[in-house]
């Protein structure tokens, strides 16, 4: 499978935060050949189940085997009608919506019909000097969708989403920038992982979970977790790339290969499997230090039900929350592969591995 | 699409910024070329063309025996980004070519350099800002343009010191509207178009589609020494600031209004008698049209008026919002009425019309 053209369409897709429709029709699709069987949480997150063959090899005997979740949110930032004035809409942020890349953009505004749109802007001939520094507040923001004022009341209600407007554009160095890459990055990644494990026999049952609303809080990672109450769970999110203006300790280089979290958010022995398999495939990975809220799905999963031992992989972007996400797509590729040959390398009693007093015994 | 917004949209997905106008300059000679008597390109870059009148020569006192001299103005060149450096780790510093309005910049997408290389500006993100950091605007010069190079070998390989950059911007219809860049002049460029399309004028037309008013209104000073016209017409895409605002502000000009014409503005007053000709005829023939707000923004009028011993000018307009931003939005109709207004207005020029009283 060619990751810039799945990016490329992952990332054109549409999916704010509680309205995932789009990208999760898309995904229905995209996962359909790869796994045994699909549902839908009661959120709107996408289940796939890759079934395990267990400790003796046979998927139809070992009942129940253990479970792996990977967790990749598919949800994405935008905005939301908060009222119609003169033909121009007011809006408000669904997720963390930078109001400094706003101005002068393309949207989509969700109504009866899908209407293109621009976030107007007043021009910097007419503006006073105090405002032309001024990073535009949310109560000066309007969107324009080129329309008279009669027919937009017709069109458009408060409610209405608005997505970003913005094709994936190909950089050089097999770099892409688009608008959606946190988090479609890591359901494509996890998509290439699939592929790779066709035809491949693991022990453990897999199960892919294209989570919604974590831009809003978590929320789809919460109760999927609780559905599938898995024995182990990997979430795969978004870091920050590298770029002028930003701390070294913070981010990552691109092309340079995915971060692993280590941490409280994280189990010690699942950290250190990842990293071995990690070098054994001799794939670069980096490790990304956090204190505490990891700010990903890994977060939610890691306290559902009675505990689940938890990792997170993740890809760096630059530009997180613009619509000019970029990233280099070799490091979603090996996200790809560290899943898949993690998958495959998990052995039927990997879970006994991570109790806690085997790992103080190692040191 | 109708056809003429057709050739707004191959006008505005062109790219020339100030200086660099080529691809522009491409499609106005594909445009004209058969619709004029002569056509040259002068040493700044300007597209002079000629459309001889179909009036005798005058008799009357003012004319020298010779037919009017009208002059018409586009200007083809659009504000940009030039390249001016490169980080170690392959990212490109910019300045403004133009007045480019820094709090556009941060997402946006851009084409660099002549093989259109896409670039994209991106800041630091909103998890990791300072308290009161997201506030600000961030400044140009501690902006990049990320065109993924991964050194600085590369980079300068690839996008050259002087390497001009452009909006990346489709041209899209949007109901009644079209979007897309560079309408501040484009649309301009195609209403001259449109009305050097026409049948002959009494007159003889000289039309300067002219470079770098961007940086200066530098082209038409030039293109109007050389036409040495008896009177002359700026046509441009203006600043239409009609979203709704906490102060009762004007306007400048709104959407769906007609063609603005402008009184006065920073850069010059026009002349009343043109405007006169211009608000008559369009009455007349119940054409709508504003009046762009006196006093603000500057057009190649300003160089225009001044050319030789001075040339009577007004500036005649297609109202869009957003201009000078990555994407801008105009009404075909107000597009359609502002060529209309043109021809009929200058289908009724003669010497009299510049007869003072």
């Amino acid at each position: 499978m060619e990751v810039i053209p799945l990016l490329k369409q992952l990332s054109e897709a549409n999916g704010i935060a509680g309205y995932e429709e789009p990208v999760r029709e898309l995904l229905r699709q995209k996962w359909q050949p790869f796994v045994d069987e699909m549902r839908e949480g009661k959120l709107g997150s996408l289940i796939a189940l890759k079934k395990g063959t267990g400790a003796d090899g046979s998927a139809a005997r070992q009942v129940p085997r253990p479970k792996l979740m990977l967790a990749a949110h598919m949800d994405e930032i935008g905005l939301m009608v908060t009222g119609v004035e003169k033909g121009f809409l007011r809006v408000a942020r669904v997720g963390g919506t930078d109001r400094r890349v706003l101005l002068g953009l393309e949207v989509v505004v969700h109504g009866r019909r899908d209407l293109p749109g621009i976030v107007a802007t007043r021009p910097p001939h007419v503006l006073p000097e105090e405002e032309r520094n001024e990073v535009v507040p949310w109560d000066k923001l309007f969107v324009d969708v080129g329309l008279p004022a009669e027919e937009v009341e017709q069109l458009v209600a408060v409610g209405d989403l608005i997505s970003i407007r913005r094709e994936m554009v190909e950089l050089k160095n097999r770099r892409v920038a688009g608008k959606a890459m946190d988090d479609r990055a890591c359901v494509a990644a996890v998509t290439l992982a699939l592929d790779q494990l066709a035809g491949v026999r693991h022990a453990w049952d897999v199960f892919a979970v294209a989570t919604v609303q974590e831009e809003s809080g978590l929320k789809g990672a919460i109760t999927a977790a609780y559905g599938v109450a898995p024995d182990l769970a990997v979430a795969l999110d978004v870091t920050f790339g590298k770029h002028p203006g930003v701390s070294e300790v913070d981010a990552f280089p691109l092309g340079e290969g995915p971060a692993i979290g280590v941490g409280p958010n994280f189990h010690p022995a699942l950290v250190a499997r990842l990293k071995e398999v990690a070098e054994i495939h001799e794939i670069p990975v980096h490790i990304e230090p956090i204190p505490g809220h990891s700010g990903t799905d890994a977060w939610a999963i890691q306290v559902s039900r009675e505990g689940v031992p938890t990792g997170l992989i993740s890809v760096p972007i630059r530009y997180m929350h613009q619509p000019v996400e970029t990233l280099a797509a070799q490091d979603v590729e090996r996200v790809g592969r560290l899943l898949a040959a993690f998958i495959a390398g998990l052995e039927a009693d990997f879970l006994d591995r991570l109790a806690w007093d085997t790992t103080v015994e190692g040191e | 699409m109708i056809l003429k917004a057709l050739l707004l949209k191959a006008l505005s997905e062109a790219v020339g910024v100030s200086g660099d106008e080529g691809s522009v300059r491409a499609v106005v000679i594909e445009a004209v070329r058969e619709h004029v008597d002569e056509l040259k390109v002068d040493a700044l870059g300007n597209v002079l063309v000629f459309k001889r009148g179909t009036d005798e020569p005058s008799a009357s006192p003012e004319s020298g025996g010779q037919r009017l001299r009208v002059m018409l103005d586009a200007h083809m060149d659009e504000i940009g980004l030039m390249v001016v450096g490169h980080d170690s780790d392959g990212f490109l510093r910019v300045r403004a070519v133009g007045g480019i309005d820094p709090r556009l910049l941060p997402g946006t997408l851009l084409q660099v350099g002549p093989e259109r290389i896409p670039g994209v500006i991106g800041v630091k993100p909103i998890h990791l800002l300072e308290e009161g950091e997201g506030q600000k605007v961030p400044q140009l010069k501690d902006l990049v343009v990320d065109i993924g190079a991964a050194s600085k070998d590369e980079a300068s390989k690839l996008a050259p010191l002087g390497t001009y950059a452009a909006f990346a911007t489709q041209f899209r219809e949007i109901g009644p509207t079209v979007s897309g860049k560079a309408f501040d002049d484009r649309a301009g460029c195609a209403v001259l178009v449109e009305l050097l399309k026409g049948d002959r004028f009494g007159f003889d037309l000289h039309a300067a589609f002219t470079v770098q008013e961007e940086v200066g209104l530098r082209g038409a000073r030039v293109a109007a020494y050389a036409i040495a016209p008896d009177c002359a017409f700026a046509l441009e895409g203006t600043i239409a600031d009609d979203i709704p605002k906490d102060k009762d502000a004007s306007p400048t000009t709104a959407l769906g209004k007609g063609p603005a014409i402008t009184v006065m503005d920073r850069s010059f007053i026009a002349d009343r008698r043109l405007v006169r000709l211009l608000t008559d005829t369009a009455r007349e023939l119940k054409i709508p049209y504003q009046f762009k707000q006196p006093g603000i923004g500057g057009t190649d009028a300003g160089a225009l008026h001044l050319a030789r011993q001075g040339v009577p000018s007004v500036t005649v307009a297609v109202p869009c919002r957003y201009i000078h931003s990555p994407v801008a939005l105009l009404s075909m109709d107000d597009f359609e009425n502002t060529v209309q207004l043109m021809r009929q207005a200058l289908s009724r020029i003669t010497w009299r019309t510049l007869r003072r009283n």
